[in-house]
């Protein structure tokens, strides 16, 4: 008995010996470097970074997502811990990253860089995780965290309120670019998990009727500096 | 008539006149129409942007065999297991193995159509593992025992009454009519259940071949955690899902969002490229996945509908379906409801037993019109009609077509016939018409008018 693999391979080769035609196309559109010939027709991202910036709070806010712009670190670290304060938070995991240690060191409560010693059931406890990211788009309001930038897959999503800190430098005006900027940077070496996280977490499914805060995060603040 | 059909057309008449339970289908799409209209607005160009979707799909359909062999040996480069399963018997097999070898206990789910396909959860249930679905509205079907009503919304057509009674009788908590407090009953029930889970199932969006990634969409978390804290991550994918690079993603996830559920982007969207690599704190240790062919090869070696492989699942064919808003999902009795599902289904499932399917259309072409992918879904029902003319025509199809060729190659009979039928209409009006009750029920004959078509354009004063 052959093995299902060459089968399945068999039957597609099989399959596609009849040409299907191309789409029929209501326009021009080329199959090509998709980011760059579809890039004009999509969402706008900004021409500039100033646009970007703009366009990137406008998307915020209609997600829910708290933008929080201060001008250099020390700030950020104030702002957070100003957060943690007004929000009672007693536990908070963050990320083993020199941008993040300071703000860490800087907050009212008890804190734990949770990828030095990971421990799942101890993160669930926690009630915010703090992280940076690979880039942010201004086009959709998506932030790009990894595995190797966020302290592993759990530590962006398992806390009740997920703090993103970043550099205003970190804002690319369109999806393409951020992958391509991913791809750039890790070549074959991708971290295991990549995720564009658009706003907190939240669900329809109840009549349709939006809830902030299904599995994953309630509430989403990015600290962006400069 | 098939067992299906017969369950098809008592629950589309049932369904179709319970206003109450249409109203409120209705407003729930509300929101959705709105939603979805501003978002394309920011679209600089919708039309083109679909173009680009449908060649990225195309491109990659068209050549699916090296497609997916580089898919394969770069998820095997990242440390991923591939498996392979002709049908859904293999897939499960396939997945029970997994588990038996992980001495598995718990297994989390998260949202994903293929399982339901290959009817997963019963065959994990009955070999004795504890399956939950984390999905909220796939939980909640869980608990009602009931199929997902909508691929996007499963259990968009039950009231927060029947939920708040639903988590009463199973979770023990009290009534609320609050969907925020709902949601946080569900999410509190679950959390655990991912911590203590050992294996984490999920489906696939998109299969990347450039990177060997795969890209799962959702908006609640659960798949990012169902993928995160389990010891084992077992994704389960058809093999059309493959597109040819990471740029491809850069259209077809807005796309997605925008079309399935009116949102810029869903809330995450994730690429996974093996299990926790070197340096990383946490991760499943192993990643597999399970790629499965179950007829869609049937698909592809049909070049007229083979763009229904495109598919990309985002719902909006049923979100506009006025067939789907009138009968609801269930009376499809299929894992794919709506325009897509009456297409593919017959593929999938034969066509003989599910061709009924086909006449679930008004052929208003709102679907095609909707896709994102410019699937030709109102043609390919047309299409399947006359498949199955032609495969297995009834007897009345092949009466009424040898009458109806005999009758219009002779004008004098067409003629006659027509002026007896003028003459007898005002009777046929009060007498029970062979094969015509199910739509008499509801319609009256129209009045004859008075000359024929012919007669009146020869009469006409030009
Ligand atoms: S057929 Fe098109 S509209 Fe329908 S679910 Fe698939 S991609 Fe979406």
């Amino acid at each position: 008995m052959s093995d299902a693999r060459s089968d399945i391979f068999a039957r597609i080769r099989e399959a596609l010996k009849v040409k299907a035609p191309k789409p029929h196309l209501k326009t021009d559109a080329n199959p090509g470097k998709t980011s760059t010939v579809a890039k004009p027709w999509l969402p706008d991202g900004g021409e500039t970074a100033d646009a970007s910036l703009t366009i990137l709070a406008e998307q915020l806010a209609k997600l829910k997502a708290v933008l929080i712009r201060v001008p250099d670190k020390a700030a950020a670290a104030k702002a957070v811990a100003e957060l943690s304060a007004a929000k009672n938070w007693k536990k908070v995991a963050f990320h083993g990253h020199e941008l993040l240690r300071p703000i860490a060191a800087s907050l009212p409560c008890e804190t734990w860089e949770a990828d030095a010693s990971f421990d799942k059931q101890r993160l669930e406890g926690c009630d915010a995780g703090i992280t940076t990211c690979e880039s942010i788009v201004a086009q959709l309001g998506s932030i790009l965290v990894s595995s190797a930038t966020s302290g592993g897959r759990a530590l962006s999503v398992l806390p009740h309120v997920h703090v993103v800190v970043a550099e205003a430098s970190q804002v690319v005006p369109d999806l393409g670019e951020a992958l391509a900027l991913a791809k750039a940077r890790h070549g074959d070496q991708m971290p295991s998990m990549l995720s564009f996280i658009t706003g907190p977490s939240r669900t329809g499914d109840i009549e349709r009727i939006l809830v902030l805060g299904a599995h994953g995060p309630k509430e989403l603040y990015l600290v962006l500096i400069g | 008539m098939p067992d299906s059909k017969a369950i098809f057309l008592k629950d589309a008449t049932v369904n179709a006149a319970d206003g109450d339970q249409r109203a409120f289908i209705r407003k729930a799409l509300g929101g959705y129409y709105t939603n979805r209209d501003l978002q394309k607005a920011r679209y600089r160009d919708w039309e083109r942007a679909r173009d680009a979707a449908s060649l990225a799909k195309w491109s990659a359909v068209n050549d699916l065999a090296n497609v997916l062999e580089k898919f394969t040996a770069n998820f095997e480069r990242n440390g991923g297991v591939v498996h392979w399963a002709r049908d859904a018997a293999e897939a499960r097999a396939i997945i029970l193995k997994i588990a038996e070898d992980a001495k598995a206990k718990a297994i989390v789910k998260s949202k994903c159509m293929t399982s339901e396909e290959i009817h997963l959860n019963d065959a994990l249930e009955k070999a004795g593992y504890g399956v939950v679905e984390s999905d909220l509205g796939e939980f909640i079907q869980q608990l009602r025992g009931e199929a997902p009503y909508h691929f996007v919304f499963p259990c968009m057509h039950v009231k927060r009454e029947a939920i708040s009674e639903l988590f009463t009788k199973h979770l023990g908590t009290a009534p609320t009519d609050s969907p925020e407090e709902l949601t946080m009953i569900a999410r509190r029930h679950l959390r655990q259940l991912y911590v203590d889970a050992d294996i984490g199932i999920t489906g696939a969006n998109f299969l990347v071949a450039e990177t060997g990634q795969i890209s799962i969409t959702e908006n609640e978390g659960n798949a990012r955690l169902t993928a995160a804290l389990p010891r084992i991550h077992i994704a389960l994918s058809g093999i059309e899902k493959v597109v040819n690079n990471l740029d491809d993603l850069s259209v077809l996830l807005p796309m997605l969002a925008t079309a399935g559920a009116g949102q810029p982007m869903t809330c995450y969207n994730t690429l996974y490229s093996g299990p926790r690599k070197k340096g990383e704190c946490d991760g499943p240790e192993e990643f597999h996945i399970v790629l499965l062919d179950n007829a869609r090869t049937r698909l592809l070696s049909d070049p007229e509908q083979r763009d229904a492989l495109h598919c990309i699942r985002c719902g909006a064919c049923l979100n506009v379906c006025p067939i789907f808003k009138n009968i609801g999902g269930l009376a499809y009795g299929t894992t794919y409801q709506g325009p897509i599902g009456s297409v593919i289904t017959p593929h999938l499932r034969g066509l003989k037993q599910w061709n009924h399917l086909s006449g679930a259309s008004s052929l208003c072409g709102a679907c095609t019109d909707a896709c994102p992918v410019r699937i030709d879904l109102h043609h390919h029902l047309l299409h399947n009609r006359r498949n199955a003319a032609k495969e297995s025509p009834t007897l009345f199809d092949r009466a009424f077509h040898n009458g109806f060729n005999f009758v219009i190659k002779r004008p004098w009979l067409f003629a006659t016939g027509g002026r007896i039928f003028r003459a007898t209409l005002p009777l046929l009006q009060k007498l029970p018409l062979p094969y015509m009750g199910a739509w008499m029920k509801t319609r009256d004959l129209p009045k004859a008018p008075s000359q024929s078509f012919r007669d009146q354009w020869k009469n006409q004063n030009v």
